[in-house]
């Protein structure tokens, strides 16, 4: 059945792609989204059949070189499922969003064809993503994570026509390479020290990569720490973290849908997803995890406050995407990886909606982008207004302080607040505060979103506020679809993934603590884990929190014991991957979070409050106020319209300095060098010596039998000499 | 002379009664009238003869107490010869009757020419050697003359008679030498007296001057000269001949001398050797650049790849001649599509030999200009036809002897070379407008030309299995 999922999006593709010539275009839409939602419907089944037990089928074996030894297979555990309905259910709503939206484009010619080629990338992206995060070894993955890069890549520069759109698409790939970059050392050392990329060989060998010493640049540096960094700057890149974030913003030139499914519900979540994974490598990476909490935090706030002022309605949600990725790092990188995987979840469902929504209105306005020229649309396009302002409320964090009553984002993110606080830690206060800050920020801009677009009277082009409309059923219906989860899908999975700990690690598959605080011995801790029968070992703890330290240090003895003694009770019961996620036994964040004081959690509905006030004051009681303040506050304000300069200093940092390196060896190095040896040597040096040849040949007799003479001279000369020596 | 001696050489002696009884024939019963048929009969003896000669599985054995060897490798060399001649002979009938140089001693001449050439790649003894070589000569200076009424015709003919002539001095001069200081001119008592290693400076003479007689005969670079007037000024059929048995013969020959007579002083004739492919790689590819006549660019041509194949020779090793053997198989087989090619050119029934006629042949002829179009390619090695293999092997064969640096300098020529071949290629289909070539219709010279150009696509699945009968010569010959 995951074979299924698999697969039906990229069959989906070559026959849309490679196939509308034969079947019409219609068809061939028709296809690939029925494939997608054929692959969404069976995920589905996958993930509420799942018993958390992970599973791996084998599809077929890939290379085979030396002691590299890569199969293609899926791995499916808690994870995969999780992302697995994401995915599929997203991209198969946008599947059908886009035959509303891309029914007519103004930039391509009535005849050609463009729709067919846009769901082939459409389906193959789903393809890639899914071979991302289905991956059984990080070769796979890689795979994966290029393939999703290719897809991002040619969707942003769909409109290949627009330079814009062009500059994007390159822009968004160089600056993943970066990022590949580091990705692709972290998976040498992890070859060079694990001697496979197999996850579960990885995951096992996590704590002696602590205890290893890894030779990297100029000095020794602790194995899993330069791993686990290493990773990191990969998932920068491809999540848009501090640093490399730039091309995030400018990849909104690809098509709306492209920018909810790729560049704001999956792609861009794959970072994340990366260092979940790698929880084992994680857990015994604490330098590095606090760097992911750092930058994590900083993106978060950095890209909010560059949101509050932005006025294209696509970049404010992009630079919101980008804020919230980095709550999910916060949450991975405080080691409550549950948490980011539950932000991740709930975000696909609200920031999806949001970005189709606002592809509805987009289409609605005519293309069309720009905040200032819209106002009053809330009569025009009702349901579109109804499902952002489900999205809104779910992004803001709306619900009942201190229960588990509110919309997606509630939840999911006040989670991560919590989390960040339960760390205890420097670099956990630093996210903390930072993120609090940020929920405040993310109130304003949304409200400041809807108000703008909504409310207030209709500005700009006249002719277009008269003709906007409401967009067709295809595209209305995934906007609902949507917002039921965005609705609902923070509360039901609130204990799954952030509820006592041992629902979340019954959840994840993770063989729970508590298991062996039973007093049982490990055997029979793996023997419950081998059987399945966990649910019922973890059931019989009533009071899990009590004994918890005690537990956890006989977690830790056993985990100790185990290693030497026991090595395949080690893989099965303790060691770091027998689970979807791992915890080091004194990983009691989760815990801490719980039981976090009531300030802590009621400060980011506060937060959110203060934002929405704000947004309010500004923007319906006195829309002349955002002017005052911003002429106020000139300096700051032009310093978030440019985005802190980021694109400005890189240019001036790396752009120009490459440039200035291209030119010169194109001009010096392969125009003087290269072109003019090459050039000295066929148009001067060899025509020489064709004409001296032609002279030669002068057709005299006795000039022919000279140079025979002359060459037998030579040789015998030469070889009397050279025989003498 | 004993009946062993006697049926080892009995081809030979059978095509020798041929060619007098064939003269004698000719002279009495019709004369040119009978040329044609004498003509395809001649062809299909050679073919006959290279079957018969093929098939003999013989070990090595030797006849007038080593005069005349027979062993794997001459019987190499004599089926190219042999085969080569007959298709050669095939391809020249039309062209010659239809300008009136169907003279009935051409197929004799050439049958003549053959012997020597056959005796030639069998010769165990100096004075063998040089029979085998004033007997083709002779014929081939003859021929090359055929066309009595053309000035170019007899000063081609008379310039490589001179040459020759000159050349064949030095190569007695050296026999002489060689005779003086090894007390005999069997190459198995040359040999012994050469020594292990070190060489007096008499054999050393001997060695130099007889390479020098035989270098002229490969056209190797500096005793060339004669090569690109001859093929000029010889009608094109005695072109296509010239570009590719005698060659063939002289090659193995060399090798047979270098490695009979001179075997046990390899390093001393490899840096000859080397130099002469050097000078002959070069030279073949810088000086048929400014060509316009495709018969001298074929002579060019012709001097480029022998040098390609005096690499084989100079590795000084089994595999080296091995490589050398596949290297003239091969480029006799893109050699004789390539002439069946230019004998078909021609406008208003007179033949063309500028390549600048050749202007957007393609449209025309798309299936001619595309077999060229694969026999130029073939011909610059360009993978992955079959003329990329025979480079790779002697350039294997020189790195293989630790001569990396020939192996360099044979890349760089080839890559020279290559320009002249693509232009041909080029003007064919991006040249500009000109005056049509006629569109000859010679089932003959089509099919020599498609089959050429397909073996060449073909062959890359193992070359038509030539390599080990290659690598049999070649250790037949090496021990």
């Amino acid at each position: 059945m995951t074979t299924i999922i698999l697969f039906a999006p990229l069959i989906g593709a070559l026959i849309c792609g490679f196939g509308h010539r034969f079947i019409g275009e219609k068809p061939a839409q028709w296809t690939a989204t029925g494939l997608l939602f054929l692959s969404a419907l069976l995920s589905w089944v996958v993930f509420i059949g799942f018993d958390g037990d992970m599973q791996r089928i084998q599809i077929l074996r890939w290379i085979q070189s030396g002691s590299l030894s890569t199969d293609w297979a899926i791995r499916l555990d808690r994870l995969t499922a999780i992302m697995l309905i994401v995915i599929t259910t997203v991209s198969a709503l946008v599947h059908l969003y886009s035959f509303g939206y891309m029914a007519h484009d103004e930039n391509f010619r009535e005849t050609e064809s463009y729709r067919p080629r846009f769901f082939a990338y459409l389906s193959f992206f789903t393809f890639a993503m899914l071979m991302l995060v289905t991956a059984d070894n990080l070769v796979q993955m890689f795979f994966g994570w290029e393939g999703v890069g290719l897809a991002s890549y040619l969707l942003i520069g769909f409109y290949y026509r627009k330079p814009s759109a062009n500059a994007a698409a390159i822009k968004a790939f160089v600056v993943n390479r970066v990022g590949d970059f580091g990705f692709a050392l972290g998976i040498f050392a992890l070859f060079l020290l694990v001697d496979s990329t197999q996850f579960n060989d990885i995951f096992a060998a996590g704590p002696e990569l602590a205890n290893t010493q890894l030779r990297f640049l100029w000095r020794d540096w602790t194995a899993s720490e330069v791993v686990a960094v290493l990773l990191f700057i990969g998932a920068m890149g491809k999540s848009a973290q501090l640093f490399l974030h730039t091309w995030l913003p400018d990849a909104m030139e690809g098509p709306t849908p492209v920018s909810a499914l790729i560049h704001a519900a999956t792609m861009v979540t794959a970072g994340v997803f990366l260092i979940v994974r790698m929880s084992p490598i994680m857990e015994f990476a604490p330098n590095a995890t606090a760097f992911v909490t750092v930058i994590g935090a900083s993106t978060a706030f950095f890209a909010a406050t560059v949101g509050l002022v932005q006025t294209d309605i696509k970049r404010v949600i992009a630079y919101s995407t980008c804020s919230q990725l980095g709550y999910m790092f916060v949450a991975a990188g405080v080691g409550v990886y549950s948490v980011a995987m539950f932000h991740l979840l709930t975000h696909a469902f609200f920031k999806a909606l949001l970005f189709l929504g606002a592809g509805s209105v987009i289409h609605g306005m005519h293309h069309e982008q720009d905040m200032r020229n819209y106002g009053g649309l809330r009569t025009k396009l009702p349901y579109t207004f109804w499902a952002m302002m489900i999205g809104t409320l779910a992004i803001t964090g709306v619900g009942i302080p201190l229960t588990s009553i509110g919309f997606a984002g509630f939840l999911s993110k006040d989670a991560v607040i919590e989390s960040a606080w339960g760390a205890q830690s420097g670099p956990g206060m630093y996210a903390f505060w930072l993120l609090v800050v940020a929920a405040l920020f993310t109130s304003f801009y949304s409200w400041r979103l809807m108000f703008l677009t909504f409310y207030g009277k209709p500005r700009g082009d006249r002719h277009t506020h008269e003709h906007a409309h409401e967009s067709p059923m295809s595209m209305l219906v995934p906007l609902g679809v949507l917002s039921l989860g965005a609705v609902f899908s923070g509360m039901v999975w609130y204990g799954s993934f952030f509820g006592d700990e041992a629902q979340v690690d019954r959840f994840f598959g993770v063989p729970t603590h508590t298991a062996a605080a039973e007093g049982e011995s490990v055997a029979a801790a793996v023997r419950a884990a081998a059987e399945g029968d966990l649910a019922e070992a973890a059931s019989d703890v009533t009071e899990p929190t009590s004994g918890a330290a005690g537990e956890q240090a006989a977690a830790s003895d056993n985990a100790e014991s185990g290693e030497g003694a026991e090595p395949d009770a080690t893989v099965a019961g303790w060691a770091p991957g027998s689970g979807a996620i791992y915890k080091a036994p004194e990983n009691e964040v989760m815990e801490k979070a719980h039981y976090s004081p009531v300030w802590v959690k009621v400060s980011p509905f506060v937060a959110m409050l203060l934002g929405f006030g704000a947004a309010f004051q500004m923007y319906i009681r006195d829309p002349a106020m955002p002017g005052r303040v911003a002429d106020a506050a000139r300096p700051l304000y032009l310093f978030l319209l440019n985005k802190w300069y980021f694109d400005e200093i890189y240019n001036a940092v790396f752009v120009r300095g490459a440039r200035w390196l291209g030119r010169f060896l194109w001009r010096r190095g392969d125009g003087s060098v290269i072109d003019g040896a090459i050039n000295g040597v066929a148009m001067g040096i060899v025509p020489f010596f064709t004409r001296l040849a032609g002279r030669a040949q002068s057709g005299y007799l006795f000039h022919y039998a000279f140079a025979m003479v002359l060459g037998i001279a030579i040789l015998i000369t030469w070889m009397t000499l050279g025989g003498s020596n | 002379m004993s009946s062993a001696d006697f049926s080892t050489i009995l081809p030979e002696f059978l095509l020798a009664l041929y060619a007098l009884g064939a003269l004698l024939f000719g002279a009495y019963a019709g004369k040119d009238r009978r040329a044609s048929m004498l003509l395809w009969v001649t062809a299909g003896l050679f073919v006959a003869l290279a079957f018969w000669v093929g098939v003999s599985g013989h070990a090595g054995r030797a006849a007038f107490g080593g005069l005349f060897i027979d062993d794997a490798f001459s019987r190499f060399a004599k089926v190219m010869i042999l085969i080569s001649a007959a298709v050669v002979l095939v391809m020249s009938e039309e062209y010659m009757s239809r300008r009136d140089l169907l003279r009935f001693e051409y197929p004799i001449l050439v049958a003549l020419g053959v012997i020597g050439m056959m005796v030639m790649v069998s010769a165990g003894d100096l004075m063998t050697l040089y029979m085998g070589l004033e007997l083709q000569s002779l014929s081939l200076y003859v021929v090359a003359s055929l066309r009595r009424n053309s000035i170019r015709s007899t000063e081609a003919g008379l310039k490589y008679f001179v040459l020759g002539a000159l050349s064949s001095g030095l190569l007695l001069y050296g026999a002489s030498l060689t005779y003086g200081f090894a007390g005999t001119t069997l190459f198995s008592g040359i040999i012994a007296a050469a020594g292990e290693g070190t060489i007096s400076l008499g054999l050393l003479f001997g060695l130099v001057f007889i390479a020098a007689g035989l270098a002229f005969k490969v056209s190797a670079a500096p005793f060339h000269m004669w090569t690109p007037d001859v093929y000029e000024g010889s009608p094109t059929p005695v072109t296509a001949f010239f570009a590719t048995a005698p060659k063939v013969a002289a090659m193995s020959l060399f090798a047979r001398v270098l490695h009979d007579a001179f075997g046990g002083v390899v390093s001393d004739w490899q840096q000859v050797i080397a130099v002469l492919s050097v000078a002959s790689m070069f030279l073949g590819a810088v000086a048929a650049i400014g060509q316009r006549d495709i018969k001298r660019l074929m002579a060019y041509s012709s001097i480029n790849h022998m040098g390609f194949a005096l690499m084989g020779l100079a590795a000084g090793t089994a595999f080296g001649v091995q490589a050398m053997l596949i290297y003239l198989a091969i480029y006799v087989t893109m050699n004789i599509g390539t002439f069946a090619f230019i004998l078909g050119m021609e406008k208003d029934g007179k033949p063309v030999v500028e390549i600048d006629a050749l202007n957007l042949y393609a449209r025309n002829e798309p299936t001619r200009a595309l077999a060229m179009l694969v026999l130029m390619f073939s011909m610059a090695g360009v993978p992955p036809l079959v003329g990329f293999f025979a480079k790779y092997y002697v350039l294997t064969a020189a790195v293989g002897a630790d001569l990396g640096w020939l192996a360099v300098l044979g890349v760089v020529a080839s890559a020279i070379a290559a320009y002249y071949y693509l232009r041909i290629v080029y003007l064919m289909y991006f040249g500009t407008e000109s005056d049509a070539l006629d569109s000859t219709s010679q089932p003959v010279l089509w099919g020599v030309l498609m089959v050429s150009a397909l073996i060449m696509v073909v062959g890359v699945v193992n070359l038509f299995g030539i390599e080990g009968p290659a690598a049999a010569a070649a250790s037949a010959l090496v021990e």
